[in-house]
């Protein structure tokens, strides 16, 4: 992973300073609340309905065991000895006092983290495939083009204060596991027309109100060109993007509004100006950055050794979890491990101290210190041993993290919701909850196979409800909790937006609302189809029929 | 007191600023002043302009672009970008555009509201002048332009991004 330098470090310590002096002159009342808060957003801060929310960045959903037991020690310290996992590749703790926050920055500072950017109207932490580096399917390694845009994008003096906030996504590989095209910027790695590796860039997706799909901006874009490309698109946005409506200030409103066209055009005029300038990328700087996501020192070993091939024989359960949590490796005799933290009765994402040190004791045991952390709000170990992993799983398994769900239905994307945020109309991690409850057995669920269903407590859409193949939305009416479903959305190379499937329902029909769902789904289906390629089959109509029906 | 900043040091004003919509007559009151005027008024009023013993400085605010001045900008020593409210970020992207494309050497100054926590970013985007807001201490805003030692990006008090001088 990326090693900080001199200049990263200093600036890190740069920042803190600065914003230890910030928080000195509003605690004395030297700045107003209304100053202070664009500041303390760009370093992460929120103050909640329950409390402040400090959010950290994980560039990249990158952690080494390092990083990891300093969270467990922050968990402890300042917070209640727990963090949560966003579905932005991010950190965040619910319980730091303000007056703390510089302090907690500083250790932070110590294993080269930060919060920087984390919130507020602004270039956000970029995200990617978190199998980056490790997926079979790769054109390219997504990281080291990540940390060139993170530099790019931390403290650029021209876009801190943008109409809304900015986040920028990018994959490298075949399946996108990035959510790519529901960025306002969406980067794909792909061959030009001779063969060599640029940029497809789009523009102007998002989710929230008015979810879109992004569009193309730039069809070709040369490595060297990356950062001139990006800045050009920024630059558009920052002067035409709307600030008089906060709800229509996100660039996919400017690029609805122009027209993709127009907006492209724009875009290359100000490329022009600036292609080929200073910003243009080195071969020398590329490669630096590519130097630190080189291999670790693998053994060579072979594929589906004996250790694994006969525990997978003799052990069901572990060959439930091998078929469902593991994934084929680049590399020979590896695999790539997700470990689901969603358990039933436990919001998606919340971790404890306990286990984020117990996580850097299986990265440190089992794949080179390292872990990853994903949109799904999982954690994925990405470079175990073949005959390792049934060694592995008997350790999960002790520790109750080798839920075997991953991608399965209940392995649910949930926002905090109306447990811990002040904007939510509804609750959402009790609605995971009962899902979760109502599918208890691994062998149905094994059986209704790939199903993402997403929950947001609000509009805001921090659950994607939008892109789940089923999506659930919390709704407020007449100050009563209600939930507005759709189906049919994704988030991956062929992505699409849900639709709604008719009138909301109660918190206690949700459970029996998805079985009919899914009734309707495993009545229709074709051998070997997966919930979405049915809905997309048979439309809307069977589903809607079924789940509206009156009970006879 | 002094409120302006220029080349990291607290100096006296040589421009008045024109603030409020008038009319060309405000020359024929004041005689031999240094005027800041909107854009709009060098628009409507240039003749009356040219007539005047004084010196001109435009200011645009935020939604107006360094395009609507055109190359006729080089004849004024110093243009103004306005913050109507110091989390309008319009203004940097003005003041880059006027020294990386323009090439325009003048003073770039920054007015409206303009605090101490933005001088550091506004000073990289190419402002070198700031008409700081009433209440800011001015010891505090000149430290402002030591926030950080260094920053990733090319911009215009650094034109090599940091990856051409690791
Ligand atoms: S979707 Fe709404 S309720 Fe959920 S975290 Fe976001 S803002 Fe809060």
């Amino acid at each position: 992973m990326y090693h900080y330098d001199k200049y990263d470090h200093q600036m890190l310590a740069d920042r803190v300073a600065q914003f230890r002096d910030q928080t000195d002159r509003y605690l004395d009342g030297k700045l107003s609340d209304a100053e202070f808060l664009p500041l303390r957003l760009q370093n992460g801060l929120y103050v909640q309905r329950m409390a402040p929310m400090l959010r950290i960045a994980v560039p990249y959903g990158l952690l080494s065991s390092t990083q990891l037991r300093k969270l467990a020690y922050i968990a402890r310290e300042y917070d209640k000895g727990y963090g949560h996992f966003t579905t932005r590749q991010n950190i965040q703790f619910n319980w730091p006092a303000l007056e703390d926050v510089p302090d907690l920055l500083a250790d932070l500072a110590e294993v080269e983290m930060h919060a920087i950017q984390t919130s507020g109207n602004c270039i956000r932490n970029t995200t990617t495939d978190q199998f980056a580096g490790v997926a079979a399917d790769e054109l390219e390694d997504s990281r080291p083009w990540c940390e060139i845009i993170r530099q790019w994008s931390t403290f650029h003096p021209e876009f801190a204060y943008l109409p809304r906030k900015f986040k920028i996504a990018v994959c490298g590989t075949k399946v996108d596991q990035a959510a790519t095209q529901v960025h306002d910027i969406g980067i794909y790695l792909i061959e030009g027309p001779e063969r060599q590796v640029g940029f497809r860039i789009l523009a102007g997706g998002g989710l929230g109100r008015t979810p879109m799909i992004g569009q193309t901006v730039f069809e070709f874009v040369e490595k060297p060109d990356l950062l001139t490309a990006l800045e050009a698109i920024l630059r558009v946005y920052n002067r035409e993007g709307r600030r008089d409506n906060k709800y229509k200030a996100r660039i996919k409103i400017l690029v609805k509004e122009l027209g993709i066209e127009a907006f492209r055009k724009k875009a290359c005029a100000e490329w022009e100006r600036i292609k080929g300038g200073p910003q243009t990328l080195t071969d020398q700087e590329i490669e630096r950055c590519k130097s630190y996501f080189v291999d670790p020192p693998y053994d060579d070993l072979p594929d589906a050794p004996d250790t694994l091939t006969s525990a997978l024989k003799e052990n069901l359960l572990f060959a439930s979890w091998y078929s469902q949590n593991v994934r084929p490796h680049r590399k020979t005799g590896y695999g790539i491990v997700t470990l689901c933290f969603k358990e039933t009765g436990v919001a998606p994402g919340d971790i404890t101290d306990r286990q984020l040190d117990y996580l850097a004791e299986l990265a440190d045991h089992y794949s080179f210190g390292e872990v990853r952390i994903t949109h799904e709000q999982n954690i994925v170990l990405a470079d175990v041993r073949q005959d390792q992993l049934f060694e592995l799983w008997r350790k999960l398994s002790a520790a109750s993290l080798a839920t075997a769900n991953l991608n399965l239905m209940t392995d649910i994307i949930c926002c905090p919701g109306g447990d811990f945020c002040a904007l939510a109309n509804a609750k959402s991690i009790p609605i995971a909850e009962s899902i979760q409850r109502e599918f208890p057995s691994q062998e149905e669920l094994t059986d209704i196979g790939e199903l993402d269903i997403n929950i947001s407590g609000c509009m805001n859409a921090c659950g994607h409800h939008h892109v789940g193949n089923i999506g659930i939305l919390g709704v407020d009416k007449k100050g009563e909790e209600f939930y507005q479903l759709s189906l049919g959305g994704s988030s991956k190379h062929d992505a699409s937006l849900g639709k709604i499937i008719g009138p909301a329902f109660a918190q206690e029909e949700i459970p029996s609302v998805i079985r009919r769902i899914v009734d309707v789904y495993r009545e229709h289906r074709q051998e070997g189809e997966a919930f979405l390629a049915t809905y997309r089959r048979i439309g809307m109509d069977p589903f809607k029929e079924k789940v509206y029906a009156k009970a006879d | 007191m002094q409120r302006l900043i220029k080349n990291g040091e607290l100096v006296n004003d040589p421009w008045t600023l024109l603030r409020e919509a008038t009319g060309p007559e405000i020359l024929k009151i004041v005689p031999g002043k240094n005027f800041i005027v909107p854009l709009r008024f060098w628009k409507l009023y240039r003749s009356d302009m040219d007539d005047y013993a004084g010196a001109f400085g435009i200011w645009l605010d935020s939604q107006e672009t360094v395009g609507d001045i055109g190359e006729e900008m080089h004849k004024f020593p110093v243009i103004a970008l306005n913050f109507p409210v110091f989390s309008d970020g319009r203004a940097y992207t003005n003041a880059r555009e006027l020294r990386e494309f323009y090439k325009y050497e003048g003073e770039v100054r920054a007015i409206g509201d303009v605090l101490r926590d933005q001088l550091f970013y506004m000073m990289r985007c190419g402002f070198d002048a700031f008409e700081i807001r009433h209440d800011q201490e001015p010891e505090a805003c000149l430290k402002a332009f030591a926030d950080f030692q260094t920053g990733y990006q090319a911009s215009i008090d650094q034109p090599q991004p940091l990856f051409r001088r690791r």
